[in-house]
């Protein structure tokens, strides 16, 4: 039932990696901060698991050899455009060539919690050259699908902006500010407050993510419906990439 | 800006820098040339291919561990290069300063390209590098080079001998096969990019006056802001 496509790079690729092996799928959960995709996908864990196929989660930052490094970076404010791009970038290699290849390699479904199009997004906002990010990600897998969680703008502040999100991180976490420094795009500063901030960063996000839908063939899913609406999208989605012939 | 070190930088500083294969002798030819500009009053900012706080200990940990891959070696070198010219190279260049870099990009494209990435995407990763306005390539033989090197200390070191790649198992061969695959690369780049080549065989003084010559010509016009001028030398000859 599902097509047996062989696995391409994006670009040059890594020359000294076979990929003719790849029998796992890769399907990638895109969309932006507080969209709802890591609930989505534990959900689509769950029910993968139910149907017995082998699932591997992956996420941004998560990498053992980059994850820190990052964390600490972020927390000093000191980085520019290019250096926040290629740290993402050798996070996103490890987990390719350490993670994500060798789960394909062994027939494993790898769900995967954002993949390069947020790095391109956040990359292209700061400033960076479309081209030569997407050159620069050119050893990246293309998956066997996207869905992007699409969001308006009107539908994403109420998500963001919740008493429990701000409380947490100004009084739990005493992180000393309400709303993520970083999801209010505040290290280029896009409004007067973190609000203003936040609404004009995520607003170039989103028309970015537009922009990309068309060139990576993204597959929209509307993430302004209810939690069981888009699981149910996503699920049905998925079906015609998975091998198993079960109902 | 797809790759932004094909064209010619906007700053009114100057950029020289030295590439070779370990042993060709470069870096004691930069800081004869530092050394000299210094005493020709001229105020110059001197720097190495060196890691820089941000993934320093990244690196430490990787090689420790033996996590990292051609790929992410490559990235990561970038993202501290991309950190090194923010921080350290631009700022003088824009204040008319000369820098002198002990290594540049062409030491990743020669090496990474060994390792195994693609020498396109490598080029394009870099693509954000400022162009130099000197570029020396210091030319050696593989046997002269390594007898340099083994002349100073008892042992190579693993990944300068290149013992990740699996060449040889012995430290001696396995780094002069390593090398000669960068000297490959070298050859080809140093076409590629017009780096001005030098015989690094010669005796040190006959290659410094020869550089010392290139660079005295390629100055010409330049003028260094008021504010920067020296009152005193520094060395005296």
């Amino acid at each position: 039932m599902s097509l047996k496509k062989k696995k391409t790079f994006y670009g040059h690729g890594i020359p000294y990696l076979k990929t003719d092996d790849l029998t796992g799928k890769l399907i990638v959960i895109e969309g932006t901060d507080g969209v709802g995709r890591s609930t989505q996908i534990e959900e689509l864990r769950k029910w993968l698991e139910v149907r017995g196929c082998g699932v591997v989660t992956t996420g941004w930052t998560r990498s053992p050899l980059m994850g820190q490094t990052i964390e600490e970076a972020k927390s000093g404010h000191t980085l520019n455009m290019n250096t926040l791009s290629l740290l993402y970038a050798a996070d996103f290699a490890d987990r390719l060539e350490q993670e994500i290849i060798p789960a394909l390699r062994s027939g494993f479904i790898v769900l995967a919690d954002r993949y390069i199009y947020t790095v391109f997004a956040r990359s292209v906002i700061r400033g960076a050259d479309r081209s030569w990010i997407r050159k620069v990600f050119g050893f990246a897998l293309v998956p066997d699908a996207v869905f992007y969680m699409r969001i308006g703008i009107e539908d994403l502040i109420p998500r963001a902006i919740t008493s429990q999100t701000l409380h947490k991180r100004y009084w739990v976490d005493q992180s000393g500010e309400g709303m993520d420094y970083w999801e209010s795009g505040m290290d280029i500063r896009l409004g007067d407050d973190f609000y203003d901030s936040f609404v004009e960063y995520q607003k170039r996000i989103l028309k970015e993510f537009d922009r990309m839908t068309p060139e990576f063939h993204f597959q929209v899913v509307d993430a302004a419906k209810t939690f069981e609406e888009i699981n149910r999208e996503l699920k049905q989605g998925m079906l015609g990439y998975l091998d198993d012939d079960e109902a | 800006m797809a790759r932004q070190f094909e064209h010619d930088h906007p700053y009114p500083g100057k950029l020289i820098i030295v590439e070779g294969i370990d042993g060709s002798g470069k870096s004691t030819q930069l800081q004869l040339l530092h050394k000299w500009l210094l005493n020709s009053k001229y105020r110059v900012f001197y720097t190495e291919w060196n890691s820089s706080a941000l993934v320093k200990e990244t690196i430490r940990r990787g090689k420790k561990k033996n996590l990292l891959t051609p790929t992410t070696f490559s990235v990561l070198h970038a993202t501290d290069f991309a950190d090194r010219l923010m921080h350290l190279i631009i700022p003088p260049l824009k204040a008319g300063m000369i820098v002198c870099a002990d290594r540049y990009i062409y030491t990743a494209f020669a090496r990474d390209v060994v390792r195994g990435v693609h020498p396109e995407w490598v080029r394009n990763l870099y693509g954000f590098a400022v162009k130099p306005d000197i570029a020396l390539y210091f030319k050696v033989p593989i046997e002269v080079s390594l007898e340099r090197i083994l002349n100073g200390r008892i042992s190579l070191k693993f990944h300068e001998a290149g013992m990740d790649l699996g060449l040889s198992d012995d430290p001696k061969e396995s780094y002069s096969l390593f090398q000669s695959k960068i000297l490959e690369e070298y050859e080809s780049i140093s076409g590629e990019y017009g780096l001005l080549t030098i015989d690094a065989t010669m005796p040190i003084q006959k290659q410094q006056a020869q550089i010392r010559e290139i660079v005295r010509e390629k100055l010409k016009g330049y003028k260094p802001a008021p504010f920067l001028l020296k009152k005193e030398n520094v060395y005296v000859a």
